[in-house]
């Protein structure tokens, strides 16, 4: 299936919304090129190994196009709650910015750069375009990166100094409005040596609207440095959601990311870590809720190019109604990535009959002297526990409520920022109630 | 390392010998429809038979080669060159003396005679087509148990035979099963009346003899009803210099109650592609278990499956994969759990050595409203040297609540401790590591029968000086 430029944008490429805001030459170039491809490139065909278990039929671009503002600027900005005092926040909608608070003058001083990435391509040229979409997207989705690369991406751009401690997280909300609206979140962060900061991207829709996310994260953690990502991925539910993110660790470095899928009718997640150097550490963290007819798909690759690196993923899935998960994951060691530690597990839990999960952990070895592991479980909830609570007044509604909170807390307490966990924490337990409802 | 190397090229050597034969019966090279019915002409075979063979033939025809998942080395096959029919006649021979002389020396050699006076129930020996013996101990006869080539089977025992032929592997299951339904023969077909335990196992052993040829064995076994039954089968080839074909299809059906256990010991030379289906059907509180053991071949592509269509079913794979230098073993398991109350088990312990690649691929299927069912997965690698190759990809559905799967898989290598804890204590470093390569597999190694463990610890008794590290 190739689409014509109608199809996705209703506007002919480079006109229209497309030539909003001043960007650099190379980046209309890039532009230009996404289109090209991502109209080159086959669309996932039901055999395609990358695809499997995943229902791509439900995957038809037609008919999206690039929405104009959001009608109440105001209101979303208000509703563009979370944590309570940020260092930044960022509030898209729509693919613009709505508003900005910028961070403290301290941190601006250190030399903190947190703006929009259009301002970063012209400010930070060099960075941005030696790390924006550096690397190719290999786990399946080359066709949507292209279409990413393609659109008005929109998003923030985070270079945190070296040796700069950044407390509090960074905030970014992404928000959708209008039928078939299509967004392009994109997160760029660089944390250069021995720093450390937290960015929390937000994705909600304003209102139930079907929309198109197309979302790209590049996360560059230089040696020594400490970053921690989360993700929480609230669409509305008949939203098709692509999110793809690519991780890079360096020496001694660690970065922690974190997916929360609550939203979304068709979701796919690919989430790239690779350790390219000794020492480095990548914790790769995902909570997910799939109800009612909701489909989340995701793919993970673990790659240990150099030795003595660690790679930690824990992806917990809780189904019910129609809900689908797909979990396949690959820990991949390359010759010579000797001392390689790495563990790979997917927990689902199944809460009605009518839910399906799937699971593919994966493992290809190339040295010898490696600890891999891996591990895939489905189960419901423990009779007995059910039974325990209830014998103790809880409802059978509320103790299979705590019960599944319980098995998700596995997750969330690898969050080390207690407000950040509690924040998490609450947004989970809501998605949960109404998915239990 | 290069030391490990030759004292398995030992141990493999067993088969690599050949006596030249002159086969009265050869289709040729390449395979069209003609190949077919010269195939049907020489063994005689009825008209569904003919039709049920072209149709398989347009099949693998049609479908590609599974190179989008499997491994690309599969390309190195050319059908055009491979002998799909050689034999000296179609019908087996009751006792060794009427076995042709050299035939009768290749499966002396292999010990085949003396394994069958010493505890076999049955021995059936597949020479490149067709079998050159097959005989079954009388007392086992009497039960009414049937023991005989597939070619035999189809004719004598159309009744039983046809009912579940390809019914649990459908001709389009996949190219190489399409392969066997056009070009298959030999192989058994095995019936085992009501209530009938057979008390010590049957055996066939598979060789193949020419060169450029392609056997393609066709097994069917049905233990009806609260029947019980052990099949082992071995193989080994002479090591040529071009490709050689191996592509089985073999079949149980486990009926209410019934209990089926299939044993492999597959040392081929590695110049066999290896490329079998093997599928089981348990109705009832039957039970299937496929023992698998894969030392020898090229490539070897091979997922024992069980159906499990009964309630209580329960089925079972143990494989030991060894892959050596050159060597890429692809196994692994399919669960299809069909009914409440089903429960599965998959331990997989794979041993890569040098540039040996170790692949387990695995299916476990729960469909939705099922109640009660169990999935077991372990698998461990064990990887020698620094090129060693080992992946693992599991795929697992569960529908439903009231299910549970669990998969688990690690890889390590052989510990320094343990091995500088042995020499500590006299023991060689070659010898250490022999000892601790057998720890690896031991649990499963015991889950053969005694003979085959015997040979098994023996084939795997590496000799590895200098591997360590």
């Amino acid at each position: 299936m190739i689409m014509s430029a109608k199809n996705i944008s209703g506007v002919p490429l480079m006109e229209g919304a497309l030539m909003e805001g001043q960007w650099p030459e190379w980046f209309v170039t890039s532009r230009q090129r996404g289109w090209e491809e991502f109209q080159k490139l086959p669309a996932p065909g039901a055999k395609d190994e990358k695809w499997r278990f995943s229902n791509v039929a439900a995957l038809a671009l037609e008919g999206f196009s690039y929405p104009g503002p959001v009608t109440n600027a105001e209101e979303v900005i208000a509703r563009s709650t979370g944590l309570g005092e940020p260092a930044a926040r960022f509030v898209f909608g729509n693919n613009r910015l709505l508003s900005a608070s910028a961070p403290a003058a301290e941190l601006v001083k250190s030399g903190l750069v947190v703006m929009t990435l259009e301002e970063a391509a012209a400010q930070h040229a060099d960075l941005v375009q030696k790390h924006f979409m550096a690397h190719e997207a290999k786990l399946g989705s080359a066709k949507y990166a292209a279409l990413h690369r393609s659109g008005p991406v929109n998003g923030v751009f985070i270079r945190v100094p070296r040796d700069l401690v950044v407390e509090k997280p960074i905030e970014i909300f992404h928000w959708v409005e209008g039928e078939k609206s299509a967004v392009f979140p994109h997160t760029l962060v660089v944390c250069e040596r021995h720093s450390k900061a937290t960015v929390v991207d937000c994705f909600r829709s304003a209102d139930d609207a079907p929309a198109l996310a197309c979302g790209v994260n590049d996360l560059v953690v230089e040696d020594g440095a400490r970053l921690s990502y989360v993700g929480v991925q609230q669409w509305s539910l008949g939203t098709i959601a692509l999110h793809l993110n690519s991780t890079t660790v360096g020496r001694d470095a660690t970065c922690l990311g974190m997916q929360v899928n609550l939203g979304g009718r068709f979701v796919r997640n690919e989430n790239y870590s690779r350790m390219v150097a000794e020492g480095a550490r990548s914790d790769m963290l995902s909570v997910n809720i799939a109800g009612g007819e909701q489909m989340i798909d995701q793919r993970t690759f673990q790659d240990h190019a150099k030795p003595s690196a660690t790679s930690d993923l824990l992806y917990q899935n809780a189904l019910t109604g129609k809900g689908r998960t797909i979990f396949s994951g690959v820990i991949r060691v390359e010759p010579g990535a000797h001392k390689t530690d790495a563990y790979q597990k997917v927990r689902n839990v199944v809460l009605s009959d009518d839910a399906e999960a799937n699971s593919m952990p994966g493992l290809e070895i190339e040295a010898d002297d490696v600890r891999c592991t891996h591990g895939a479980t489905t189960a419901q909830i423990d009779d007995r526990e059910l039974f325990y609570l209830q014998a103790r007044g809880i409802s059978a509604a509320d103790a299979q409520q705590l019960l599944v909170m319980g098995f998700f807390n596995t997750v969330l307490d690898r969050l080390s920022d207690a407000d950040l966990r509690g924040h998490i924490e609450s947004l989970v337990e809501k998605r949960l109630i109404g998915a239990l409802a | 390392m290069s030391e490990a190397q030759t004292q398995l090229e030992i141990d493999r050597e067993k088969g690599n010998f050949r006596y030249d034969v002159d086969y009265e019966f050869d289709a040729g090279t390449g395979l069209t429809e003609k190949t077919i019915d010269y195939i049907c002409d020489v063994k005689g075979e009825p008209d569904w038979i003919r039709e049920f063979r072209k149709e398989a033939l347009k099949k693998f025809e049609a479908k590609p080669m599974p190179t989008h998942w499997a491994s690309v080395d599969l390309e190195n096959i050319v059908f055009d060159n491979i002998r799909y029919y050689l034999s000296q006649g179609q019908k087996p021979k009751r006792t060794w003396e009427e076995v042709p002389d050299e035939v009768k020396k290749t499966f002396e050699r292999l010990g085949i005679p003396e394994q069958e006076r010493k505890f076999l129930a049955g021995v059936e020996a597949q020479f490149d087509s067709e079998a050159a013996y097959s005989n079954i101990k009388e007392a086992v006869g009497k039960q009414g148990v049937i023991f005989v080539g597939s070619t035999e089977g189809l004719k004598e025992h159309p009744e039983i035979f046809r009912k579940w032929f390809g019914k649990v592997i459908p001709t389009g299951d996949n190219k190489f099963s399409a392969l066997n339904s056009a070009v298959f023969s030999g192989g058994s077909f095995i019936y085992v009346p009501p209530g009938v335990k057979v008390s010590h196992p049957l055996q066939a052993y598979f060789r193949i003899n020419a060169e450029n040829f392609g056997q393609f064995e066709r097994t069917l076994i049905i233990a009806d009803e609260g029947s019980e039954v052990t099949y082992m089968e071995g193989c080994t080839a002479p090591k040529f210099d071009t490709a050689t074909l191996h592509s089985a299809v073999v079949e149980l059906v486990a009926l209410k109650g019934a209990k089926i256990q299939y044993i492999t010991v597959q040392n081929w030379s590695n110049n066999v592609f290896n490329l079998v289906t093997k599928r089981g059907l348990a109705m009832e509180d039957a039970e299937v278990k496929w023992i698998d053991c894969n030392i020898g071949s090229r490539l070897t592509m091979k997922y024992p499956g069980v159906v499990m269509k009964g309630r209580r079913a329960r089925g079972e794979v143990i494989s030991i994969a060894l892959a050596g230098d050159g060597q890429h073993q692809d196994t692994g398991a399919k669960m299809i759990h069909a009914a409440d109350e089903t429960t599965s088990n998959i331990v997989s312990k794979s041993i890569s050595i040098g540039t040996g690649r170790a692949t387990y691929r695995g299916l476990v299927n729960v469909p939705r409203h099922l109640k009660g069912c169990k999935n077991n997965t372990e698998c461990d690698a064990l990887l020698i040297n620094t090129n060693s190759r080992t992946d693992t990809y599991p795929a697992i559905t569960v529908r439903g609540t009231g299910n549970a799967c669990q998969h688990e898989a690690s890889v390590s290598q052989v510990s320094e401790e343990q091995i500088f804890f042995m020499q500590q204590r006299g023991l060689t470093e070659a010898q250490a590591m022999s000892l601790s390569v057998n720890g690896f597999v031991n649990d499963l190694v015991r889950e053969f029968p005694m003979e085959y463990s015997v040979e098994l610890k023996r084939l795997i008794d590496l000799e590895m000086e200098g591997s360590v590290g």
